[in-house]
């Protein structure tokens, strides 16, 4: 019971912050994009090559653990560094395809566009780095038991999960100061609820446009690094993950930042506690079961605004 | 080159083109003509293929059916199973932004590829169903007569399909179709019911998505889930935006360019590149694909053969 909380909770950290990406790129870009997933896979590749690099100019050869954790303290810098080089694979579709269909005006024109987009990096990183799994490191982890085994069935954990949950909710914290109080969080939240208006207001749309993908994929690279850290770096990564991240977002309601961090967790146990029901061969359905109950239910989400 | 394996190959090359272009027509009624956004075609098309094979099937003891009735009810049943999927899905998710149908159609089809691999005791799980009959291969065995003889049959489905269609959309139904899809306010204001005509579209198009994936199988004679993964969806919607959305023709003509450049690629990596690295070269394949699509959408949106304006005969009173 309890461990299938945990579980559910780690899972529902990578999906909450793809999903905090998503729901963002959802409510400035005002399109639904498949690429989010593929931002995430191409992190954590990144974030692979990124590493053997940091570890060749360090010239360490193998990665001491980092206190604790499975990981040396040069997945830090890697992950920086992954993250800085998706945003500017983000920037670079944009200005190839997005920058050019957003002025033909028709916003489903942009959803497929995203799913072209979507496949062609899918398969380029599968083009370049093969299909077998790759780790950042070997190191085998010893969960910590946190709660003992006649406590509503115990609780063990790594200390790779504990910093995944910690990670995602320290980001989305920055994230909403970001957004509340400075003057770039004031012009992204303004271009959301009337673009034009915005624009009238002085506010530097295209500029709002870019920092929105920056923000959007380096969320994203961090969560396919974390989803790395405590399983594989495979490249379906992102595209498995992409019906939980629209699940989430919507179910928090597009353009609700902390809506989303809740739809995230939500999806992550709804997965966890199906996989004792239903088998762990279904859990990836759960995502869609939530989907169809909230469009049918309040297709606005929790913290949506009405229609 | 010999003739007689040219021939084959020709023969194999259109009868899958022709498959392609029945699904390509289904998604030009739901994109072309109303504006839906399916993503989940790969879906759709599993759901026929499997639901023609289980009927028309020799009975196996350890799955659901082979109930060995004729090929024509297993194209029936196909369309029946892909309608009722459609339904569901269109229910759930037509009423609400446009946007949130590729959503869920993406999910169904991530679902409905789950179950293909792992509900053995219906679909054969990953290793599919086998020996699915062959139309008049009793008669023909399985040389160029009966790939021409298929290949007659799925012309004639097409060219079926391509009438019913283009007699459909020039229809009063498919004048509102195409209103809801430029104004659905100025569609409902005249007291067109804009949910009810788009469900009945979007199930109609994957109906044609069914069927397409029974005369897949039927052909192949084998079917498992990895022949409906996502880059079918992709290669279906290749077709209908290189042939030009809105135009029948246009999503034919698709099928046969899409598929003549596909197969090309694939034989050239197939050639040029050593056994270890065909993986890398499917992929590259793909890449090369969705670079094809994203081009199109921003250099030539309307494909080869575009729509056609469509003006009134009184207003064009010149």
């Amino acid at each position: 019971m309890l461990q299938l909380v945990a579980d559910g909770l780690v899972v529902g950290s990578v999906i909450a912050l793809g999903a905090v990406g998503l729901t963002l790129t959802y409510s400035i870009l005002r399109f639904a994009n498949f690429g989010q997933g593929e931002f995430m896979t191409w992190g954590a590749y990144l974030a692979v090559s990124a590493l053997a690099l940091v570890l060749a100019v360090t010239g360490a050869g193998v990665m001491e653990p980092l206190g604790p954790f499975s990981f040396g303290w040069q997945l830090i810098p890697a992950m920086a560094l992954a993250a800085v080089l998706t945003a500017a694979i983000a920037l670079a579709v944009d200005w190839a395809l997005f920058r050019r269909l957003r002025r033909q005006g028709n916003a489903i024109t942009l959803v497929i566009a995203s799913f072209g987009a979507a496949l062609a990096l899918r398969n380029l990183v599968q083009f370049l780095y093969g299909t077998l799994p790759e780790y950042y490191t070997r190191e085998i982890q010893i969960a910590i038991r946190l709660v003992p085994r006649d406590v509503l069935g115990g609780l063990r954990i790594t200390p790779d999960q504990m910093l995944v949950i910690g990670l995602s909710l320290l980001l989305v914290v920055a994230l909403h100061v970001m957004l509340a109080r400075t003057t770039l969080g004031r012009a992204m939240r303004a271009t959301a609820m009337n673009p034009a208006l915005a624009r009238v207001a002085g506010v530097d749309v295209d500029g709002v446009v870019r920092a929105t993908w920056v923000i959007g994929a380096m969320l994203a690279a961090v969560a396919g690094v974390m989803a790395g850290v405590v399983g594989q770096v495979r490249p379906m990564l992102g595209f498995d993950l992409l019906l939980p991240l629209f699940a989430a977002a919507i179910l928090g309601g597009i353009g609700s930042v902390w809506g989303a961090v809740l739809g995230g967790y939500i999806v992550g146990l709804a997965e966890s506690f199906s996989v004792p029901l239903f088998g762990a061969e279904y859990r990836a359905a759960t995502a869609f079961l939530v989907l169809i109950g909230i469009l049918l239910l309040r297709p606005t989400g929790i913290f949506g605004e009405r229609a | 080159m010999e003739l007689i394996p040219a021939l084959s190959y020709l023969a194999f090359f259109l009868v899958f083109a022709g498959i392609f272009a029945v699904m390509a027509l289904g998604l030009n009624l739901q994109w072309g003509f109303t504006g839906l956004f399916n993503v989940g075609v790969a879906g759709f098309v599993a759901v026929g293929a499997y639901a023609s094979a289980l009927l028309t099937g020799p009975p196996e003891p350890d799955r659901l059916g082979g109930f060995g009735l004729p090929v024509l009810v297993g194209w029936i049943g196909a369309m029946v199973a892909s309608g009722i999927a459609a339904f569901i899905v269109g229910v759930a998710a037509l009423r609400l932004r446009e946007d949130y149908l590729a959503i869920t159609t993406f999910g169904i089809a991530v679902v409905i590829q789950l179950v293909a691999l792992n509900a053995q005791a219906i679909t054969g799980g990953p290793f599919g169903i086998q020996s699915i009959p062959k139309p008049f291969a009793d008669a023909l065995g399985a040389g160029l007569a009966w790939n021409l003889t298929y290949l007659g049959l799925v012309v004639l489905v097409l060219g079926v399909a391509w009438w019913a269609l283009d007699r459909l959309v020039a229809s009063p139904w498919g004048r509102v179709l195409r209103a809801i899809r430029e104004d659905e306010l100025a569609a409902a204001s005249l007291g067109k019911r804009a949910a009810a005509f788009r469900l009945q579209s979007f199930v109609l198009g994957c109906m044609l998505m069914g069927l397409g994936g029974a005369l897949y199988a039927h052909f192949v004679g084998y079917i498992a889930p990895e022949d409906f993964l996502p880059v079918l969806t992709f290669q279906v919607w290749a077709m209908l935006i290189v042939g030009g959305s809105g135009r029948n023709a246009g999503a034919v003509l698709g099928a046969v360019l899409v598929w003549a450049i596909w197969s090309v690629s694939g034989g050239l990596i197939r050639g040029l590149l050593p056994a270890a690295e065909q993986a890398r070269g499917a992929a590259l394949q793909v890449v090369l694909i969705g670079v094809l699509i994203a081009a199109i959408l921003v250099l030539r949106p309307r494909g080869v053969l575009g729509e056609r304006a469509t003006v009134s005969r009184h207003a064009a009173g010149d």
